[in-house]
């Protein structure tokens, strides 16, 4: 069994378009990337597609009602919907630091969702009103 | 009342501003100050929560809010002064400015030298002349992006999308992750506003439909929009009769082009170009107004953050320079004219002192194998293709430059081969 597919690839701003070959469910030619990351793109959108999830969590006491998080690593596409279910009942509580853990291992993917920004409490934010 | 005095002034704390405080430290400049109205720094990069900025700059794709993490802690290192909850709000012709701020009340800057970083705004609504009612529920995708980004907050459940930039795109797969319905992304153009990349990403993973060479001709509704009219366009982008299709729809997103913002560079008198409406510039983002730089969406609205910042820091840089008194361009002033297939395009003229980029965008699509040409004979490069979503780039030498001698005009476009 041999199937083609047309590709675009994300991994940087230019957008390759591609055509993936695959036969037994083997991926056998991938054509029309113009650097390596193309190829390793298509062979991993053929097998196992994956994408960065960002979405935000509520937040307690910060200068903003909600902090933007991120995957750490991608992760796998069937896998967003849950994963959007997952981070919409979280709440923290401010002052949250970048890179902070918020969900450890969501949904059994193996990877952590975590704040992708500092927020300071609101209190903080309405004492400094001046910069220097 | 005493006036703030600084060496380089900065207006605007977005990456174009950030960028430009770093390079004008990294060229020598004592007193840096970077004023911004809002409280918080990094502007509209706080609310671009997806990943895609930082391919270049850092090697790797980081969120907005990573992004521009990297340059404050950049700029804090390097010793810029930062003024939050500072709206300048007046500019005077020699460009010394005047600030709001809840704690000094209101203040004079006064600088050597000043960048001027204010990015752009979206087109809105009233700019579109779409007819029907004015209900709530019709928002720009970047303040839809805010409000579900950062004031968590959703404006709607069932959306269309109009236009077709890279801020829509991004929204429209945003509202379907928050649980709404996309019913789809409506361009007027034969072609996509925004990289072809988010359309796969955004659109494509979602089944989003996309119609190209389709608008909304009615918006409907009282108090709360309740649906648009849909229509197929013609080559003059007028609506064709019996084409005419009506979606129930609680949300209207626009997505239909970006302005630079350049009220406060009006005030002072810097030239500006009525095409990229941002300031003309030289190839040291030097405007009109030799005390004056300008970088980012302000002068041309960029594709890409990384270019923003690149281009900040540089306006920095040059910008530290001249206030040391060590900055002179020269009186020589080259034309820098665009081609039948390149309307915008920056910098609009060279002073012959140094190697030059140019950035432009083409005006029809080339889907098969062109070039961008500087000419004459300054610059040729091959491109697969050219989309006036993506923006191109020419590099001119200034030894080639010099070696055409006496030459006052050069022309930039992008052709078939």
């Amino acid at each position: 069994m041999s199937e083609e597919r047309r590709i675009i690839c994300t991994a940087c701003p230019v957008g390759c378009f591609m055509i993936a070959k695959e036969e037994n469910g083997h991926v056998v030619s991938i054509s029309g990337n113009s650097c390596p990351r193309g190829e390793e793109y298509a062979k991993i959108e053929m097998t196992d597609p994956r994408r960065v999830f960002a979405s935000t969590v509520r937040v307690e006491g910060g200068a903003l009602l909600v902090c933007p998080v991120r995957s750490k690593e991608p992760v796998p596409k069937d896998k967003i919907f849950e994963i959007t279910k997952a981070v919409a009942h979280v709440t923290v509580k401010a002052p949250l630091e970048i890179g902070q853990v918020i969900i450890k291992n969501v949904c059994d993917t193996g990877v952590d969702i975590v704040a992708s920004r500092s927020l300071p409490t609101k209190q903080s934010v309405e004492l400094v009103s001046q910069g220097g | 009342m005493s006036d703030i005095i600084v060496d380089v002034a900065v207006i605007g704390a977005g990456p174009a501003g950030i960028a430009a405080g770093v390079g004008a430290k990294e060229a020598g400049a004592e007193k840096v100050a970077i004023f911004e109205r809002d409280w918080d720094l990094g502007g509209i990069l706080q609310q671009c929560i997806h990943p895609g900025f930082g391919l270049h700059a850092f090697g790797e794709e980081l969120t907005g809010p990573e992004y521009v993490h990297r340059w404050i802690s950049k700029a804090r290192e390097a010793g810029v002064e930062f003024w939050t909850n500072s709206m300048v709000f007046h500019m005077e012709d020699d460009g010394s400015f005047w600030i709001m701020n809840p704690s000094l009340g209101i203040k004079r800057v006064v600088s050597k030298s000043l960048v001027l970083a204010m990015g752009c705004r979206e087109r809105p609504l009233g700019a579109l002349g779409i007819p029907g009612t004015r209900p709530a529920g019709i928002y720009t995708a970047g303040t839809a992006q805010r409000l579900v980004n950062m004031e968590g907050y959703m404006p709607g459940n069932r959306v269309v999308i109009l236009g077709s930039g890279d801020v829509g795109l991004i929204m429209a797969r945003r509202m379907i992750w928050e649980g709404a319905e996309v019913l789809g992304v409506y361009e007027i153009m034969p072609w996509p506003g925004g990289l072809r990349r988010n359309i796969a990403q955004c659109l494509d993973d979602y089944g989003i439909p996309f119609y190209l060479e389709e608008t909304v001709i009615e918006v409907h509704g009282k108090d709360r929009l309740e649906g648009v009219t849909v229509a197929k366009v013609d080559k003059n982008r007028n609506p064709i009769v019996g084409t005419e299709k009506f979606l129930g729809c609680d949300t209207l997103l626009l997505a239909v082009g970006l302005i630079p913002e350049n009220e406060l560079s009006r005030m002072a008198n810097v030239e500006i170009n009525p095409v990229t409406q941002g300031p003309i510039v030289n190839e040291f983002l030097q405007t009109t107004k030799p005390n004056i730089f300008a970088a980012g969406n302000v002068v041309i609205v960029y594709d890409l953050v990384d270019w923003v910042s690149m281009e900040g820091e540089r306006a920095g840089r040059n910008a530290a320079l001249f206030a040391a008194g060590k900055f002179k361009p020269g009186e020589k002033k080259i034309k820098v004219s665009g081609g039948d297939n390149v309307r915008l395009y920056s910098p609009q003229w060279l002073s012959g002192q140094s190697d030059a980029t140019i950035y432009m965008r083409v005006t029809q699509p080339i889907e098969k194998s062109c070039k961008v040409v500087v000419e004459p004979g300054l610059y040729e490069k091959r491109l697969r293709y050219a989309r006036p979503g993506e923006m191109n780039e020419a590099h001119v030498k200034l030894q080639d430059l010099q070696a055409l001698g006496d030459v006052d005009e050069i022309v930039v476009d992008i052709k078939e081969v």
